[in-house]
């Protein structure tokens, strides 16, 4: 043994350790594989020896090699046996060579789960850390699921540094394990409040993590992320809080409100750049997520802009770069306080760093105007002339062509100098976006008719300039705009000055190296020219004349006939022949101009993409009907055959014969389309956009605006035209002025009084400044009598798209029905559109939470009751905000009563209470004046935040209003009963579930001042059972009454809200109790009270919950349920609507229903599965049910017997 | 999140590559050379951000960059950073090797690699920042390195009685004892990477406590 060891350390003196290693490297330059692999060798020496430093010794080298890269995983298990070494020295080594090399794939990755423990578990601090370092990088589904306990006791350990390890950890743990979030998210949000600096960021750390995936998960921990907002100092905490903001506010307006006020606090007074970047980034999140809402926060705006502005200008190229970027969020809602500074980011635009010079341009895309667009371009002209690389100026290009086409050429004022430009940009060299100059050159030709001839003429001197044949076409994609041009100048030929000089042009034998699909083109323009030719020869008579283009024409087409390119050849064989056949008939002195023109007779409308669409279909015709009788099945099918066969055999007969007789060939035809249209796999075809364009009545006299031009067509000579038309539009835009003003002044001296304002104001404002040519685009491309619909905007592969289901009326009931909003902070909060996966979620959950139930049930209720407080924290937006009363009443008594029951949440709830009293005299301030208006917007308030939700909610808070709302065909429904009644007062009830709160279910008492006196100091007592209890204020014995959170004035109305706690929900009972209150009138007051029965019936346990029909189908196999049933009968009511009936009165909601027969689910608040199955027959209604516990479920049966027994 | 720390000079020789997503060992270095590709054709005077290349892009991610001297650190994070922020780290981990290495070179950080792994993981963790209050990180690295110390010098001792071959627990020695021993004939001594000497502007920040 000591031999052993004596020789072991003999070998390790001559071993390199990781220095050697380096030295060895840097000397080996020339043959540093060889060398590498000569160590990796030696390594593997090391690794097979016993004693564990050289072993380490060899690890660490590996680590190094890693690094250059070369793979180590070989050497996985050499790694493990070092990170198990007892020493902390190893123990690193082994750990950091993992972290390198380790990821879920490896195999012996496995091996490690106890070790890891062990270290977990050691009395080290830092065996412990590095451990949970190296598994931050390695961690597997497996260890995380493995390792989650050990690490979250480990978020409770005495030293901050293991925990603020164990907290960071776990975000790697809940990724790859998420099942461990519920359980250990409440440890994770009390070290938020950890003493410790380091562990309280570590926690804001992964929960900002965690909340900028699914935020609306976390809008609950708001207040208190508000709280640590204004109470740390920390910035680096602080940043992280206010990105999270950020991620919220888009989900809870109020949020952003209350925000606002904080943030540009810190704004003001910080010193730290990147906190003051971080709340500009978060206000303008704020203020887009308010824009609609809010009138305007135009102060916050232009602080953000001010401050951004300061930013910009900062010698700083960091921070100029990213005030550009805000500010370019700043532009999107609120474009016209960036404009202001537009000074600034032309200047940007002259930075010598090309990323900010990539954002100023950005910037630019929204900041022109008509007033500004030609400013902007020609100084984006001179720097395409100036960039050096090829990449920034073919930015350079595309951005001018977004801003001058941005929505359909809004800012351009003259079309000519567009074109000019798009001339001008052809110049350049190399760039790869030649097509979309074409496109824009295309584009305005056909759209604006008034500039066509214009356009045609520059064109022609494009097409005549040899630069761009010139320049090699396999290179640059610049000759793209040949394209453009040769189309142009022969679908217009009639504005051409020279056609033949064009003509000539296009025929040169250089055009031959141009790109097929350009060539295709010339050749068919070459045509329209050459007809265009014709025409005007034969007009003037000039016969000669006429046969020599017709000579040229048969002369040059052959190069074309030769091309390699298809397209090219068959075109230009076909024209070829068609021009020797008119050189024949012109050689007969036949007048042939006409019917050559005849080809491209008619004018090429622009028509919209969506056109057809928009046509409305004509009164009378209905597209479904058939024109013919269906011919049966067997019909269609005999005739195939048969076709194919004539067809073949006509085809035997006569191989080359396309002019079969003619009768046939219609008779085939006319099956063919009979085939067609029975058959459902074929497309049918309709007219084509254009056919019924022109088949549309009145189309040809659509109005296309006809302008007198103010600008000469003629192009002044002198190349740089763009520069010139600047010019002359600024002389055109005087003129217009100077005219508009004459007409003010003669109005003015007309009016004489009150117009001062406006003629003092000379600024130019955008709409002022008239177009010289207007694209007639919106008035020409639709159909006169289009539809006016806004569906086509909607992209078909949106993914949001899925979601736009049109919710069948049963299960939409279902839907609306039970939460209510304030009761259930998730549902109420998340947006409109995100109630469909949010049915999806709950749907799949059931099975999960049931097995978690219990383990989780104090947490879900913490997060309900945070909910709550979000709620409550939300509506205590300073007043100017003006939230809805409504929902400030409601929350006030919700909150009354949590605090009574629940236990205390130290300092927090102390902050909480206070605000609450704080909140709770300014709504008694107001409610006299306002509780009439109050009543009648409620309604309003409470569909603006629900839309979906028509008559229930309403009802249910207002049963006076019963049946007020008429418009379903579904009669109204409440579910709040008669609770008691005397002349004073008048209360209904409903009692909810939530399924957050598995043993408490929340009583709400509608009280209505019936009497001319004034209730107050009202107090609600029940008698407790042992089943069920009311929660009381904390401090209170159970025989104290609950204080009611509100008075009521006469003939006022308003609700209260009290918490049970219960026991068992599988049997109904009633609960005795007492409403004392103090009736004050003009005599006196009076002391009365009130006894009332509560019944709290097993459907008060349930809770609606969607549930799709694969789940259901899954939980009825699953055999768990006992099942029970009854019948009910005399039922007149239509299944429909008995359907909601069950659905509103006992909380169900529709899985399926088909015909008359449907099935049903909910959930009670203590997890229990309800599904039901309602048959419909002739007069009767059968119910199966299914349940988890057959008490529960033969109770609810008996009542629902009771209900359809009404219907 | 950090995806990626990579440090490496200004030929793009790799002196730490830290990925907190599993790549493989060759797109590692893809990602190195791309890297170093875009930022090292950047002026001195420029932003210190830019989109991410290809491999480790995606348009969420951003490469946030200081050049001290001869060495490029190179973060690469999501938008859930901030970038003054990320800024400020590299400040603190480069003041943090400077104080861990007493004027810190690029030598330092090639031959001790890891070491620098050592002092990055007190202060990110799995792609997450754990510490930025150097005082702290440094509190923490020193007593590890004292912890590693009178590990050793038991671990060398226990050899030096064993054996007459006094020579064996060089090889154990802390590393940095190692080197000042051994006469290092190096072909070129680079600058020093002092980070006092360094007119970097920095940002108004306060240091992050």
């Amino acid at each position: 043994m000591a031999l052993k060891m004596v020789k072991g350390s003999i070998d390790r003196m001559f071993d390199k350790n990781l220095q050697d290693l380096v030295r060895g490297i840097r000397n080996h330059k020339e043959d540093e594989a060889k060398y590498i692999s000569q160590c990796i060798d030696e390594i593997k020496q090391e690794l097979k020896q016993d004693n564990i430093a050289v072993k380490a010794n060899a690890v660490c080298k590996l680590t190094y090699l890693q690094m250059l890269g070369y793979d180590i995983s070989w050497a996985a298990f050499n790694i493990i046996e070092v990170m198990s070494a007892s020493k902390f020295t190893f123990k690193r080594i082994g750990y950091l060579a993992a972290s390198q090399c380790f990821h879920e794939g490896t195999d012996v990755i496995m091996l490690t789960t106890n070790q890891i423990r062990k270290d977990l578990s050691s009395p080290s601090q830092y065996d412990t850390g590095v451990a949970l370092t190296g598994l931050s990088c390695f961690v597997t589904p497996d260890l995380a699921r493995d390792l989650a306990n050990d690490i979250m006791t480990l978020m409770s350990h005495t030293k901050p540094y293991i925990r603020k390890k164990a907290v960071l950890i776990m975000y790697k743990v809940f990724l790859k394990y998420p099942e461990s979030l519920r359980p250990a998210f409440p440890r994770l949000k009390e070290k938020l409040e950890d003493p410790d600096p380091g562990v309280q960021s570590a926690a804001v750390n992964v929960i900002c993590e965690l909340a900028r995936r699914n935020p609306k998960n976390y809008l609950s921990l708001a207040p208190l992320f508000f709280k640590l907002m204004t109470s740390s100092t920390n910035n680096w905490v602080l940043i992280k809080i206010i990105k999270l903001f950020g991620a919220l506010t888009p989900l809870e307006p109020r949020l952003g409100k209350k925000l606002i006020e904080p943030l540009t606090n810190l704004i003001h007074s910080t010193s730290a750049m990147s906190l003051l970047y971080e709340c500009v980034n978060t206000v303008i999140a704020v203020l887009i997520s308010l824009s609609s809402g809010m009138p305007n926060h135009s102060a916050s705006i232009q602080l953000c802009v001010q401050k951004l502005r300061i930013l910009i200008e900062d010698s700083d190229q960091n921070l100029k770069y990213l005030g550009l970027l805000a500010m370019s969020k700043i532009l999107r809602t609120h474009p016209k306080s960036v404009q202001a500074h537009k000074d600034l980011v032309l200047q940007c635009l002259d930075d010598k760093d090309e990323s900010i010079r990539l954002r100023a341009l950005d910037l630019l895309y929204g900041m022109v105007s008509k007033k500004n667009l030609m400013e902007i371009v020609k100084k984006l002209m001179t720097h395409v002339d100036k960039a050096e690389g090829t990449t920034y100026r073919d930015e350079l290009l595309t951005k001018i062509i977004d801003i001058c086409s941005q929505s359909n050429y809004q800012h351009i004022t003259n079309f000519e100098w567009y074109i000019s430009i798009l001339v001008e940009l052809t110049r350049l060299e190399g760039t790869r976006h030649g097509h979309l100059i074409a496109a824009q050159m295309l584009d305005v030709a056909i759209r604006v008719k008034a500039i066509r001839r214009f356009a045609v003429a520059q064109m022609s001197a494009l097409l005549d300039s040899a630069h761009l044949v010139a320049s090699s076409p396999q290179r640059s994609g610049i000759c793209e705009v040949l394209y453009a041009a040769a189309w142009i100048c022969g679908e217009f030929s009639e504005h051409l000055q020279e056609p033949q000089q064009t003509l000539e042009a296009m025929l040169r034998p250089k055009v031959t190296t141009l790109p097929g699909h350009i060539q295709a083109v010339y050749v068919q323009n070459v045509v329209k020219l050459y007809a265009a030719i014709l025409q005007q020869k034969e007009q003037a008579a000039d016969v000669s004349a006429a046969q020599e283009v017709t000579q040229l024409l048969v002369e040059r087409l052959p190069q074309f006939v030769q091309s390699a390119d298809l397209e090219v050849q068959e075109r230009a064989s076909c024209i070829l022949q068609l021009v020797k056949h008119v050189q024949k008939l012109q050689a007969k002195d036949v007048p042939v101009a006409e019917e050559v023109s005849a080809l491209f007779a008619g004018e090429l409308n622009p028509v919209a993409p969506k056109a057809q669409k928009k046509v409305p279909v004509p009164e009378g015709l209905d597209l479904d009907a058939w024109i013919n009788e269906p011919l049966s099945d067997s019909e269609s099918e005999d005739e195939k055959p048969k076709a194919m066969f004539q067809d073949e055999e006509q085809r035997h007969a006569k191989p080359r014969a396309p002019e079969a007789d003619e009768q046939e060939l219609a008779r085939r035809r006319e099956a063919r389309r009979q085939e067609q249209a029975n058959n459902p796999f074929y497309i049918k075809s309709s007219p084509s956009p254009q056919k019924r364009y022109q088949d549309a009545p009145g189309v040809e006299h659509i109005p296309v605006v006809q302008i007198d031009l103010s600008v000469p067509l003629k192009v002044p000579a002198g190349m740089p035209l763009s520069d010139q038309y600047v010019k002359l539009e600024e002389e055109r835009r005087h003129r217009q002025r100077l005219e508009k003003d004459k007409r003010k002044k003669k109005k003015r001296e007309r009016e004489r009084r009150g117009t001062r304002r406006h003629s003092s104001l000379h600024t130019e404002s955008d709409e002022d400044i008239a177009p010289a040519q207007r694209v007639d685009i919106v008035t020409e491309e639709m159909p006169e009598n289009a539809l006016p619909s806004d569906e086509d905007d909607k992209d078909p592969n949106d993914p949001y798209r899925a979601l736009d289901i049109d919710l069948d009326k049963p299960l939409a009931d279902s839907e609306k029905l039970p939460v209510q909003k304030h009761r259930n902070a998730e549902t109420s909060k998340s947006p409109e559109k995100e109630d469909v996966p949010l049915m999806e979620k709950k749907s799949k959950k059931p099975k999960k939470k049931e097995k978690k139930h219990k383990e989780k049930e104090r947490e879900k209720k913490k997060k309900v009751e945070k909910g709550e407080d979000l709620d409550f924290w939300l509506s205590t937006t300073p007043p100017a905000a003006t939230p809805a009363p409504e929902e400030l009443e409601v929350n006030t008594t919700v909150t009354v009563l949590k605090t009574g029951q629940e236990e205390p949440r130290g300092e927090e709830q102390d902050a909480d209470e206070d605000r609450e009293q704080d909140l709770e005299k300014k709504p008694s301030k107001h409610k006299k004046k306002k509780h009439k208006k109050d009543k009648e917007e409620r309604p309003k308030d409470k569909r603006k935040s629900k839309k979906k939700v028509p008559p229930t909610d309403e009802e249910a808070a207002e049963p006076v209003e019963n049946g007020t709302l008429d418009e379903e065909p579904l009669p109204p429904m409440s579910s709040y009963t008669l609770l008691a009644e005397n002349s004073y007062i008048k209360m209904t009830y409903d009692v909810q579930g939530s399924l957050q709160k598995d043993s408490q279910v929340t009583v709400s008492v509608v009280l209505e001042n019936q009497s001319d006196s004034f209730l107050k100091s009202m107090e609600l007592n029940v008698l407790d059972s042992l089943n069920a209890r009311l929660a009381r204020p904390e401090g209170s014995s159970v025989h104290d009454g609950v204080p009611v959170p509100f008075q009521l004035p006469p003939g006022i109305s308003n609700e209260a809200q009290f918490v049970f706690t219960i026991q068992s929900i599988v049997m109904a009972q009633k609960l005795k109790g007492t409403l004392s209150f103090i009736a004050k009138n003009d005599e006196g007051s009076t002391h009365e009270k009130l006894d009332f029965k509560l019944h709290f019936t097993c459907t008060s346990y349930l809770v609606t919950t969607p549930c799709y029909s694969d789940a259901f189908a899954k939980l009825l196999e699953s055999g768990d349920l006992s099942m029970s049933s009854i019948k009910v009968d005399g039922i007149s009511m239509s299944f429909h609507n008995l359907l909601a009936k069950i659905c509103f009165h006992h909380r169900f909601s529709v899985v399926e229903r088909v015909d008359s027969c449907a099935s049903m689910y909910s959930r009670s608040i203590q997890g229990h599965h309800v599904c039901l199955l309602v048959k419909k027959g002739e007069k009767s209604v059968s119910v199966d049910g299914k349940c988890s516990d057959p008490t529960l479920l033969s109770n609810l049966l008996e009542e629902m017997k009771e209900t359809l027994a009404t219907c | 999140m950090i995806k990626a720390i990579l440090i490496f000079n200004n030929h793009g020789k790799p002196r730490l590559s830290k990925f907190y997503q599993p790549y493989s060992e060759d797109t590692q270095q893809q990602i190195i050379r791309e890297t170093f590709h875009l930022v090292s054709k950047r002026d001195e005077n420029v932003c210190n951000f830019l989109e991410g290349g290809l491999l480790i892009g995606g348009s969420d991610n951003k490469l946030i960059y200081r050049h001290y001297a001869t060495l490029y650190f190179v973060f690469c994070v999501d938008s859930s950073e901030s970038e003054l922020g990320i800024l400020d780290l590299i400040q603190v981990f480069v003041e943090t090797l400077d104080k861990c290495f007493e004027n810190v070179c690029e030598l330092d950080l090639i031959f001790h690699v890891d070491k620098v792994h050592n002092i990055l993981a007190e202060m990110v963790m799995g792609g997450m920042v754990l510490e930025t209050n150097m005082n702290e990180i440094v509190t923490q690295i020193d007593a590890q390195n004292k912890l590693e110390k009178s590990e050793l010098i038991v671990y060398t001792g226990l050899f030096c009685i064993s054996q007459d071959f006094s020579q064996a627990g060089l090889a154990g020695a802390p590393a940095r004892a190692v080197s000042a021993v051994k006469n290092m004939n190096l072909p070129e001594i680079p600058r020093n990477i002092n980070i006092g000497d360094i007119s970097i502007k920095v940002p108004n920040l306060p240091s992050f406590k």
